[in-house]
C-alpha cells in the first residue's frame, strides 16, 4: 500500500506522562496515505492517548510527529484540524436540536462566514452530495436527536469529509453499531481510502482489524510493539501480541453430565416491548443445573425483553417463569432475587450499577436487605465497606478504593463488580446478557472463564449474546430468537455459525 | 472547545479536602463582589450598604432573634425540598403543604387548647404532619402510579391550598374563623389560639453563644485528638488531612462564636421551639438518608431508577414515601408558624411570604445536604430581614433580591468549579479536557434554559 515513499503521518518516540502513569512510552507509528491503519490494543494500552496526541489535544512530553515528511507540532485541536486531521470520537458531539446538515457545517462554512442566515437548502444539498459520494446515507434535514446511533456516527464522519480531512481517526467506531451498520461503515472507509484519504482505526476487536485494516500497529502497556500487515497475520497472533501471552479462545470442555434439576424454566412466556407492542411470543426454555444455554439472535429480536421478564423488571402477559422450581410472580423484581437468580444485565452502567454511588454501595445492591449488611433497618456501613475491600482484592478490580463512584470504572472493572455481586450468593441460576460486549481481550477471557466456572459449580446459566463465537465456545445448547420467538434450539456441538446465521435471519429450521 | 481569555476547564480527578469548604465561601464572596459592582454602577457606595445590611441582618439589636424567626420555617421547607430533590422528585409544593400543615395545626390547637401545653404541642405537630403527608401524597401517588409530573401537580396544589386558606378565613364561617370578637366582626380573621398552645421559647442572654463555644471546643478537641492519634498510628495521609481540616474548622467555629459573643454583649436571644425541632429534623433526615435501608434505596432510585428496579426495590412506593416525607416536613413548618409565631390561622400573612418557594432556594444553596440546610436558612433569614428593614429611599429595595440571585448563580458556578479546575494558558493539557468542555457546555445549556 505504501506506494509513495513518505508516510502520510509518522510518529517517532512519542512519550506522554500523566501524574503517576506513563501512558505512551516511545510510541512509533507510521501510516501510509490511502490505507486503513488499525491501532490495536487492550483498554488502557495507550490507544486513546496517542489519538489525542495526533489530534492536538495532548502535547507529547517527547517525540516528534511528521506529516508527509514535514515536521508538525500541534498546540491545539484547531491546529490539527487545519492540518487535515479529524477525529470521530466514541461519544458523538452533535447538537440534538440541529439538523444533520447543520451539525455538519457547524463552525465551518467557507465563504459563508459573514452571512447571518444559513441557507438551509444549499447546505443540505452540499451535505447530501458528500454523503452520496461515500455511501453514508443520512437524511440531511433530520434533527440529530431523531437519528439512530449509526446515523449519528455517519454525521460525525460527514463533518470530517465536508472539511476535506485527509487523515480520519475513528475511536472504537463499531462499539455502538449493529453488525450490518459496521459493514456499511467499512465500505465507506474503503471508498475514502480509495480517494487517497488515510484512516486510523482505533479498536480492540481483532475480527474488525482483519476485515478492514491494511496494516495494524499493536500497542501494549503504552509501547508500540510493531506494525504488521493484516494479510500476513492471524487473529491469534494479533491477540497474543496485544495481551502478551497466549489467549485461550477454545471451546469449553464439558465436565461431567448435566444434572437433572431444572433451575430455570420458562413456559409459554409472552411480554410487551417498551412501546406496548408484543415483543415475546410463547417462549419456552429450560436450563438445568451445570448447563450453559445460549440465546442467539440479532439485536432487537426480544433478547432484552427476555432477560427483563426473567429478572422481573418487565411484566409478562402470558406464561410462567420458575427459578429453582419456584414459580415467580409477574413483574416482581424482588422475588427472583430471593429465589436465587443472579442477573448480569446488558446495560451495565445504568441498570447493573447505580453510577454515582460508590463501589461498596453497588456491591451491596442485592444484599442490603438482609443481615449482615443490615440491622434493624439500618445499614452497617463498616460491614459493607469491609466486604467491598475483600471483593476488590479477590476479583482484582482496578479502582482507587471502595468509595470510588462506580461511574469511574472501566467497562471490564464494572463487569467484574457486577459479576462479583451476582455470584456472591451462589445463585442457582444466572441470566447473563452481552457479558463481554465492549470488553478488551483480557477482560473477555476472564469473564468467560468465570462463566464456565459458575456452570461447573452447579449453577445453570442462560447466556444471551450476539457474539456467535462466544456462544459456540461456552454454550451446551443454543436457542435462536427471531421476532420474539424461539425459532430453533440446537446442540452447540453439532452446529456452526452458518446454520445459526440462517435461523437468526428468520429462515425456518 | 476553549473558555475565553485562554482559560481552560479541566476535570478534577481528585477532590482536595479543602474544596467542599472553599467553594461555598468563594461563592458567597463572589456574590458579594458582583452585587457590590452592581451597586457601585447604580451610584450606591457598596461598603456602607453592606455594613448596614450586615448590622440589620446579623449583629444589630434583636437581629439574631429575628433571624431565628425568619429562618425557622425555611429550615422546614428547605428540608422538604432537599429530601425530595435528593431522589430527583421535584416537589415544589412545599408552599401548599405548609398551608395545610398550618390549617391542621390551628384546628388541633383550637380543639385541644385546654388539655395542657405538652399535649397541645404534640397534637398540633402530629396534625400538621398528617395533613402535609396527605396533601403531598396526592402528587406522589399520581406520579408513582399514573406517571403524572409531580412538578405540575404539586405546584397546582399550592394554589388550591392557598384558596382553601382564603376560603376558611374570608369566605366562610368556618371553625377557624373568629366570628365573635368585635375585631373579627369588622375584619375577617382567624380565632386566636389559647395561650396554653403557644410553643415555648428559650430566651437566653449569652447561653446560645456559650453552647456554641462548648460544642465547637468539644468538636475541635475531639477531632484534634483523633488527628493526633491517627498520626501516631500512621493512618493514611488522606485521613490525617481530613481530621486536621475538621479540627481547623472546629477552631474557626470557636473563634467565630467568641466574636459573636462580643458583638452581642447585652442581647438576649429568643430561640423558638420550632428552631430546635427543625435542627432535630435536619439531623434525622441526614441520618435517614445516610445510614438506613430506606435512605440507601432512595439514593439508588435517585441515581438510576433502572438499577433500583433491578435490585428489587419497590420504586413506586419509594416515590410516594419520599413525597410524603417531604410534605410532612413542609407541613411541620406550617404547624410551627401557628404554634411558634402567629397563634392564629393567618390566611393572608402565610401567603405573602412564599416560605415554600424560598425553601427551594435554601435547598439549592445547601446542595440538597440536610445538614447544611439550617445553616443556609439562617444566613438567608438574616438577609431577608435586612432587606425588609432597610427598604427605603436611600437603600435600593431590589438589592437583597439581587444578592440572593447572585448567591444562587455563584453556588451553581461553584459546583462546576468543584468538579473542574480552571487553568490558564494556551496549548494542550492533561486529562480529558475535551470531555470536560463537553460536559460544561451541557451544563451551560441547562442553565440557559432555567
Amino acid at each position: 500500500m505504501s506506494a509513495e515513499g513518505t508516510p502520510a503521518l509518522a510518529l517517532r518516540g512519542i512519550v506522554k506522562r500523566f501524574p503517576g502513569v506513563l501512558a505512551n512510552d516511545r510510541v512509533d507509528l507510521e501510516v501510509d496515505p490511502g490505507e486503513v491503519h488499525a491501532l490495536l490494543g487492550e483498554n488502557g494500552a495507550g490507544k486513546s492517548t496517542i489519538a489525542n496526541v495526533i489530534t492536538g489535544l495532548y502535547r507529547p512530553d517527547a517525540g516528534e510527529m511528521r506529516m508527509h515528511g514535514r515536521r508538525v507540532e500541534f498546540h491545539s485541536p484547531r491546529d490539527a484540524l487545519e492540518a487535515g486531521i479529524f477525529m470521530v470520537h466514541q461519544h458523538f458531539r452533535l447538537v440534538p436540536a440541529f439538523t444533520a446538515a447543520e451539525n455538519v457545517v457547524l463552525g465551518f462554512a467557507p465563504g459563508r462566514e459573514r452571512r447571518v442566515r444559513l441557507d438551509r437548502g444549499a447546505i443540505e444539498r452540499e451535505v447530501a452530495e458528500v454523503a452520496e459520494r461515500y455511501g453514508l446515507g443520512v437524511d440531511p434535514g433530520a434533527r440529530a436527536w431523531q437519528l439512530s446511533v449509526g446515523e449519528q456516527q455517519r454525521v460525525e464522519i460527514l463533518k470530517a469529509l465536508y472539511r476535506d480531512a485527509r487523515v480520519l481517526i475513528l475511536d472504537e467506531p463499531t462499539a455502538v453499531l449493529t453488525p450490518q451498520e459496521s459493514d456499511g461503515l467499512f465500505a465507506a472507509l474503503r471508498r475514502m481510502t480509495g480517494e487517497g484519504k488515510t484512516v486510523i482505526f482505533v479498536t480492540h476487536k481483532l475480527n474488525e482489524v482483519m476485515a478492514v485494516a491494511d496494516r495494524a500497529t499493536v500497542l501494549r502497556a503504552g509501547r508500540s510493539l510493531g506494525t504488521v500487515r493484516t494479510a500476513d497475520t492471524s487473529p491469534a497472533e494479533l491477540a497474543q501480541l496485544m495481551v502478551g501471552r497466549e489467549v485461550l479462545f477454545e471451546r469449553r470442555e464439558r465436565e461431567g453430565p448435566v444434572g437433572d434439576d431444572i433451575v430455570l424454566a420458562l413456559d409459554g412466556v409472552g411480554a410487551e416491548g417498551d412501546r406496548g407492542v408484543p415483543a415475546l411470543h410463547d417462549v419456552s426454555l429450560t436450563v438445568r443445573a451445570g448447563e450453559i444455554v445460549g440465546v442467539a439472535g440479532v439485536a432487537g429480536n426480544g433478547q432484552r425483553e427476555l432477560a427483563e421478564v426473567i429478572a422481573g423488571t418487565r411484566p409478562r402477559t402470558a406464561g410462567t417463569v420458575a427459578v429453582g422450581g419456584r414459580e415467580l410472580p409477574s413483574g416482581d423484581s424482588r422475588a427472583p432475587i430471593t429465589a436465587g437468580l443472579g442477573h448480569v444485565p446488558e446495560d451495565r452502567m445504568h441498570t447493573g450499577l447505580a453510577p454515582s454511588l460508590s463501589i461498596a454501595e453497588n456491591l451491596a445492591l442485592r444484599s442490603y436487605r438482609r443481615p449482615p449488611m443490615e440491622r434493624a433497618s439500618f445499614l452497617r456501613r463498616s460491614r459493607i465497606r469491609e466486604h467491598a475491600e475483600e471483593v476488590i482484592a479477590q476479583s482484582d478490580i482496578r479502582a482507587p478504593g471502595p468509595n470510588t463512584p462506580a461511574r469511574l470504572l472501566s467497562g471490564g472493572n464494572a463487569q467484574k463488580v457486577i459479576l462479583a455481586r451476582e455470584l456472591a450468593g451462589s445463585p442457582t441460576a444466572l441470566v447473563v446478557a452481552a457479558p463481554t460486549r465492549g470488553l478488551d481481550v483480557g477482560a473477555t477471557e476472564s469473564v468467560r472463564a468465570l462463566l464456565a466456572t459458575v456452570a461447573r459449580e452447579g449453577a445453570g446459566v442462560l447466556l444471551i449474546s450476539e457474539d456467535l463465537d462466544e456462544l459456540l465456545m461456552l454454550a451446551d445448547r443454543i436457542a435462536v430468537m427471531y421476532a420474539g420467538r424461539i425459532v430453533g434450539e440446537l446442540d452447540a456441538n453439532a452446529t456452526d455459525k452458518g446454520q445459526l446465521g440462517l435461523l437468526m435471519a428468520g429462515a425456518v429450521a | 472547545m476553549r473558555a475565553p481569555f485562554g482559560l481552560r476547564l479541566e476535570r478534577r480527578l481528585v477532590t482536595p479536602a479543602w474544596l467542599p469548604f472553599a467553594v461555598p465561601v468563594g461563592s458567597i464572596v463572589a456574590a458579594l463582589v458582583i452585587t457590590g459592582a452592581i451597586l457601585a454602577v447604580t451610584g450606591v457606595d457598596p461598603f456602607p450598604a453592606y455594613r448596614r445590611l450586615f448590622d440589620r441582618g446579623y449583629v444589630g439589636d434583636g437581629a439574631l432573634s429575628s433571624m431565628l424567626v425568619t429562618a425557622t420555617p425555611l429550615i422546614f421547607t428547605g428540608l422538604a425540598a432537599a429530601a425530595a430533590f435528593r431522589m430527583r422528585i421535584f416537589n415544589i409544593g412545599a408552599e401548599g403543604q405548609l398551608y395545610v400543615g398550618a390549617i391542621a395545626a390551628a384546628w388541633a390547637g383550637l380543639a385541644l387548647g385546654d388539655s395542657g401545653t405538652a399535649v397541645a404541642i404534640a397534637a398540633m405537630a402530629v396534625a400538621g404532619i398528617a395533613a402535609g403527608v396527605l396533601w403531598a401524597g396526592i402528587p406522589g401517588l399520581l406520579r408513582a402510579y399514573t406517571g403524572t409530573s409531580e412538578l405540575i401537580t404539586s405546584l397546582m396544589l399550592n394554589y388550591i391550598g392557598g384558596l382553601l386558606l382564603t376560603y376558611l378565613i374570608f369566605d366562610s364561617r368556618s371553625y377557624w374563623r373568629d366570628t365573635t370578637s368585635p375585631n373579627g366582626r369588622i375584619f375577617p380573621t382567624g380565632k386566636t389560639l389559647s395561650d396554653a398552645t403557644n410553643w415555648p421559647t428559650f430566651t437566653t442572654l449569652l447561653a446560645p453563644a456559650i453552647v456554641l463555644v462548648v460544642v465547637a471546643l468539644a468538636l475541635a478537641i475531639s477531632l484534634g485528638r483523633r488527628a493526633w492519634i491517627a498520626r501516631r498510628s500512621g493512618a493514611g495521609a488522606d485521613r490525617r488531612r481530613r481530621s486536621r481540616i475538621a479540627a481547623i474548622l472546629g477552631l474557626v467555629v470557636f473563634v467565630l462564636s467568641v466574636v459573636l459573643m462580643n458583638l452581642t454583649p447585652a442581647q438576649s436571644v429568643v430561640f423558638p421551639f420550632g428552631f430546635w425541632i427543625g435542627l432535630a429534623a435536619a439531623l434525622a433526615v441526614w441520618v435517614l438518608y445516610r445510614d438506613t435501608r430506606f435512605g440507601y434505596e432512595v439514593r439508588v432510585v435517585g441515581d438510576s431508577p433502572a438499577a433500583a428496579r433491578y435490585a428489587g426495590m419497590r420504586t413506586k412506593r419509594k416515590i410516594v414515601a419520599v413525597m410524603c416525607l417531604s410534605g410532612g416536613l413542609a407541613a411541620l413548618g406550617g404547624a410551627s408558624q401557628v404554634g411558634d409565631f402567629s397563634h392564629v390561622l393567618d390566611a393572608r400573612g402565610l401567603q405573602q411570604v412564599a416560605l415554600g418557594y424560598t425553601g427551594i432556594v435554601v435547598a439549592a444553596l445547601a446542595r440538597f445536604n440536610p445538614i447544611a440546610v439550617p445553616v443556609v436558612a439562617l444566613v438567608l433569614g438574616g438577609l431577608i430581614n435586612a432587606g425588609y428593614a432597610l427598604q427605603g429611599a436611600d437603600f435600593p429595595s431590589g438589592m437583597v433580591g439581587i444578592l440572593e440571585g447572585a448567591l444562587l448563580l455563584c453556588t451553581l458556578a461553584g459546583e462546576v468549579l468543584g468538579h473542574y479546575r480552571l487553568r490558564a494558558g494556551r496549548g494542550a493539557t492533561d486529562e480529558t479536557a475535551a470531555e470536560a468542555t463537553a460536559e460544561v457546555s451541557a451544563a451551560d445549556v441547562v442553565l440557559g434554559q432555567a
